[in-house]
């Protein structure tokens, strides 16, 4: 049984049909005029030979204007499967993505390179030394190998969380280039039993990783069957090019046929326009470059249109993800990815604010509410993740965990029939004839159903503000509980197999 | 046997099943006799109403109190496990009173002139009949002549007063005058609760409890008597 998700009944649509189409047909205008320019020698040679123009550029970099007509792109994006399956160690944490169904998998991620510890320390009141207060004081430091395993450990727990990516950047001094991927694929895997999805460092690890994968899945057909692993590359820069090495990769994943994501960020203002068209019309060519080349590669490879448009800040030229127009792009993407039925990877809860508190709740709040309402299969909505795509503090991620449980709650389908409004009918008549008037008994029936939603998980008792310290706990607490490792065995034959894990990680060797 | 009768009744409280027909927690309990129906058998079985109220009644409302307390179970759960006790109380009370037993003791409770409000005064009745009290509700928009006059006639130990609403929160105060004027004001203990209301408040006008919630109002009832005695 795969995981339910949030299926959205009735999803929020910004743009009419008419606007779509519209935004569609630029972006085919766009990727034949101006095209792509493409720093990768062998998808220009994939996309030539499939009938798209190309021209080389004089410069210091090898690189090629691309131009590919519109039947090419059309052709591709039949080929590409309207349903992508996900799989999981635990077949229960599956996620099948259909491309018209509204149904939303939350995700964690992305890589960010600070962790965020959490202490409190107590104040004491300089006019009153018998008050005292604890106050939760947040300290970034480079992120490890084993904050990944605990980042993890703890999304292996969170309710929400549907789907691991990896949340911090392991740099551990015996940490290479050439280590990295098998690391921080051993390290996901073996303390989370969800679907993983990863980024690769090094392409020559791409077998590595694979081979990993294969041996948890139960051998090469079971990885096909059962895709415990996706990847995701940003083989698009903006404005309109495809990066050499990114590139690269990315068509060695798509020759393997494992799911992947094709991810395009542009920065309205920086490097997209600042106009909502013009983003749009710019992102959505982008992608469809993207999948273009993925299907031409491997017909039939199992992809997701993932968009992570985001706005400038006006005062850094930084990213915005706080900003109210990210969502609106993000949301836009939404509508594209469905109208090409193809599943769609969506952006929310990245904010600009550096540590948890009032605008960091603000920030993401907003966009996982009016993101997740717009219906995306896969949305990475950045649980745990600050300082726009930076810092990571897995207490926000727990934070995260119930913010979602609201929408969640918020998004199930209204009850309303003619069983219900006659079983209604009777109780009204039924209590109003009391003569205390009080409905209160017929609420027991639903106290523990799931019926009623719960209160804030994070509530402190009088008018003290204790959200973090009692998250802290239900933290420890997540911690504390168990995951289901990768056995014994299959362990054993991992670190025979895949050089480069660090024995540390080998659970039944090093006695962690 | 009577053990086993005693320890359902228990359960049963603890479940807060009035009768046959409800909801417990647990679905086992589901078409099994509740509180009203086993109270009928623990008295055809010569049970004392005593055994029946220490061991069955008080000692399930214990354990829900406890439970709620740890946050397992929520004021639903509450309520109904006190309107079991209280709807075993009315059958036990012409059996205590032939037997001359006392009963904890009458409340009086009403929500003020000019105030309809009354969601937070029923479930105060609810609650501290559950506890064993003998509540008179006296309704809503009561005028203070009105409650004089019962606590005259019926002599109740104690009246709660209850206000919603900032304009009528003052005929509490008014209550309370009436009653010393009457000279009845030293006979009972009087405590007021609702959102307008405050132990500041409660001060002012002279009343002997503030109680934030129905919770407050059992507690505060049970130290007046601790301090009669």
């Amino acid at each position: 049984m795969p995981r339910k998700g949030i299926l959205v009944d009735k999803p929020y649509e910004r743009l009419t049909r008419e606007q779509v189409e519209l935004i569609h047909q630029a972006s085919m205008k766009i990727l034949t005029d101006p095209g792509l320019i493409s720093f990768n020698r062998e998808a220009v040679d994939i996309l030539h030979s499939h009938g798209a123009t190309v021209e080389s550029i004089a410069g210091d970099h090898q690189s090629w204007q691309v131009k590919i007509p519109e039947q090419v792109v059309l052709s591709a994006m039949d080929s590409a499967p309207k349903t992508v399956k996900l799989g999981a160690r635990n077949p229960d944490n599956t996620l099948i993505m259909h491309g018209d169904e509204p149904r939303v998998y939350l995700i964690t991620g992305s890589e960010t390179n600070i962790w965020l510890d959490v202490d409190f320390p107590a104040y004491v009141n300089k006019a009153d030394p018998t008050r005292e207060i604890r106050v939760p004081e947040f300290k970034p430091r480079r992120g490890t190998v084993d904050d990944l395993c605990q980042s993890a450990h703890v999304c292996e727990h969170l309710e929400m969380v549907d789907g691991y990516i990896r949340t911090i950047n392991i740099q551990d001094r015996d940490i290479t280039e050439e280590n990295k991927d098998v690391n921080k694929f051993f390290a996901s895997l073996n303390n989370s039993t969800k679907h993983f999805m990863s980024g690769l460092t090094n392409l020559k690890q791409l077998d590595n990783v694979v081979r990993m994968a294969e041996l948890i899945a139960g051998g090469k057909k079971a990885l096909e069957d059962n895709p415990i692993i996706s990847f995701i590359t940003c083989l698009v820069k903006s404005p309109l090019q495809f990066v050499d090495d990114t590139t690269g990769t990315f068509i060695e994943v798509c020759r393997r046929g494992l799911p992947i994501v094709v991810s395009s960020s542009p920065q309205a203002g920086t490097t997209a326009p600042i106009k909502e068209a013009g983003i749009m019309a710019q992102i959505n060519a982008e992608v469809l470059a993207g999948i273009t080349l993925g299907q031409l590669v491997k017909p039939g490879t199992p992809v997701l249109y993932g968009s992570v448009p985001v706005r400038a800040r006006m005062d850094t030229l930084g990213d915005s993800y706080g900003s109210v127009e990210t969502s609106q792009y993000n949301i836009d993407c939404v509508q594209m990815a469905r109208f090409y039925k193809l599943p769609n990877y969506s952006t929310s809860g990245v904010c600009d604010s550096k540590i948890p508190g009032q605008q960091s709740s603000i920030e993401r709040l907003f966009s996982d509410i009016v993101v997740t309402m717009s219906g995306p299969q896969f949305l990475h909505c950045a649980f745990g993740l600050l300082d726009c795509n930076s810092v990571f503090c897995l207490l926000q991620a727990v934070l995260d965990d119930a913010h979602f449980k609201m929408i969640e709650f918020f998004l199930r389908q209204p009850r309303i029939d003619q069983p219900e409004l006659e079983a209604m009918l009777e109780q009204i008549q039924e209590v109003v004839a009391t003569p205390q008037k009080l409905y209160i008994g017929h609420i027991r029936p639903l106290l523990r159903s799931g019926e009623i939603s719960g209160v804030y998980p994070f509530e402190g008792s009088g008018e003290a503000d204790d959200v973090f310290e009692i998250a802290y706990e239900r933290m420890k607490e997540l911690l504390a509980r168990p995951v289901e490792h990768i056995d014994r065995e299959t362990t054993a034959k991992i670190f025979e197999e895949i050089p480069g894990i660090l024995p540390r990680l080998n659970i039944y060797e090093s006695g962690s | 046997m009577n053990k086993d009768i005693i320890a359902t009744i228990k359960d049963n409280v603890i479940q807060g099943r009035k009768t046959q027909k409800d909801v417990g927690i647990d679905d086992t309990f589901a078409g099994t006799p509740g509180v009203v129906e086993l109270v009928q058998q623990a008295l055809e079985k010569n049970i004392s109403p005593q055994v029946i109220i220490t061991d069955g009644l008080t000692a399930g409302m214990q354990v829900v109190g406890e439970k709620f307390s740890t946050k397992e179970y929520f004021i639903p759960d509450m309520l109904a496990s006190a309107e079991a006790v209280g709807a075993a109380m009315d059958i036990l009370k012409p059996v205590l009173e032939s037997a001359n037993v006392e009963t904890k003791g009458k409340f009086a409770i009403a929500t003020v002139k000019g105030d309809i409000h009354d969601i937070g005064k029923n479930i105060v009745a609810i609650l501290l009949k559950g506890s064993g009290y003998e509540v008179h509700d006296l309704g809503v928009d009561v005028p203070a002549e009105k409650v004089v006059e019962f606590v005259r006639e019926e002599k109740p130990g104690y009246l709660g007063l209850s206000a919603l609403l900032t304009t009528t929160m003052t005929e509490m105060g008014v209550v309370i005058k009436a009653l010393e004027e009457s000279k009845l004001r030293n006979s009972i203990k009087v405590l007021i609760g609702g959102a307008a209301v405050s132990d500041e408040f409660a001060q002012e006008i002279g009343a002997d409890a503030y109680c934030v919630d129905g919770f407050q109002a059992v507690k505060a009832l049970e130290a007046f008597e601790i301090a009669k005695a």
